[in-house]
């Protein structure tokens, strides 16, 4: 499933980094723990978090994370859409929370 | 090849610069993804600590063709005890520091699960040097 495809299945918001949508996700991390991500987290996952300071890009960056997905209705902070459009990072949005938004794409990357 | 990286303490959004620019160097040198990515784990965690902790702070990286080796030196409170700050869940953050995700006492072990050396000296009130070595290839250790 590509980035794109989550997008359209669950109506998510792109902030920004839309060159990154065609993408495929390889799997997904849930957490706003940034070491917890750091140390968990690889190419291609999807990281769902309520966090939206600009570390949030370093550590995707870092870890060649697929896109974030900010959860709870949330925004990007200025900042970090500043940067998410210069690493072209997909910073995305959902008005869901956490643990739902995690059990349906959870969900869709089974049926995948 | 080295290189030189100022760090301000406080100040969140340099951190994790120093680690992206290694990171591009290291993939230039055709370095083994994996090692890439252990290395710039480290580094990541080694600049939060100085900009979550300290005043100010260097990052020098020295690149040779088996091994990169990383001394983060800051001017900082120090290490009152090495031993407790490298146990996985013991932080000294603050509130704020807490809220961005990060202070959950994970980033020393982070640093020395993810590199083949670390090493920590540390002085109260005057700072603390980190040097981490790690060879880009297995059969060097």
């Amino acid at each position: 499933m590509k980035v794109s495809d989550l997008v359209r299945e669950l109506n998510l918001t792109v902030f920004c980094g839309e060159a990154g949508l065609d993408a495929e996700i390889s799997g997904g991390y849930t957490s706003d723990l940034l070491s917890d991500v750091m140390g968990h987290i690889d190419e291609g996952m999807l990281w769902i978090t309520m966090q939206t300071h600009q570390n949030i890009v370093a550590v995707a960056t870092l870890k060649d994370a697929a896109a974030v997905l900010i959860v709870n209705g949330a925004s990007p902070d200025e900042e970090t859409l500043d940067k998410g459009k210069e690493e072209n990072v997909p910073l995305l949005g959902t008005p869901l929370s956490a643990f739902e938004v995690t059990g349906k794409i959870y969900r869709l990357l089974q049926q995948a | 090849m080295q290189f030189r990286f100022e760090l301000e303490g406080g100040n969140f959004s340099k951190a994790g610069y120093a680690s992206s620019q290694i990171k591009k160097v290291l993939k230039q040198l055709s370095v083994d993804p994996r090692i890439i990515k252990r290395v710039v784990v480290a580094l990541y965690e080694a600049e939060v600590n100085v900009v979550a902790h300290a005043w100010r702070g260097t990052v020098l990286a020295d690149i040779e063709a088996d091994r990169i080796s990383l001394l983060l030196q800051d001017e900082g409170p120090g290490i009152p005890d090495i031993g407790q700050a490298m146990q996985e869940g013991f932080s000294t953050a603050s509130a704020a520091v807490r809220e961005m995700g990060f202070g959950a006492g994970m980033g020393l072990p982070n640093m020395k699960k993810n590199v083949d050396e670390l090493t920590i000296e540390s002085k109260v009130g005057e700072g603390t040097v980190v040097r981490m070595l790690t060879y880009f290839s297995a059969n060097d250790r």
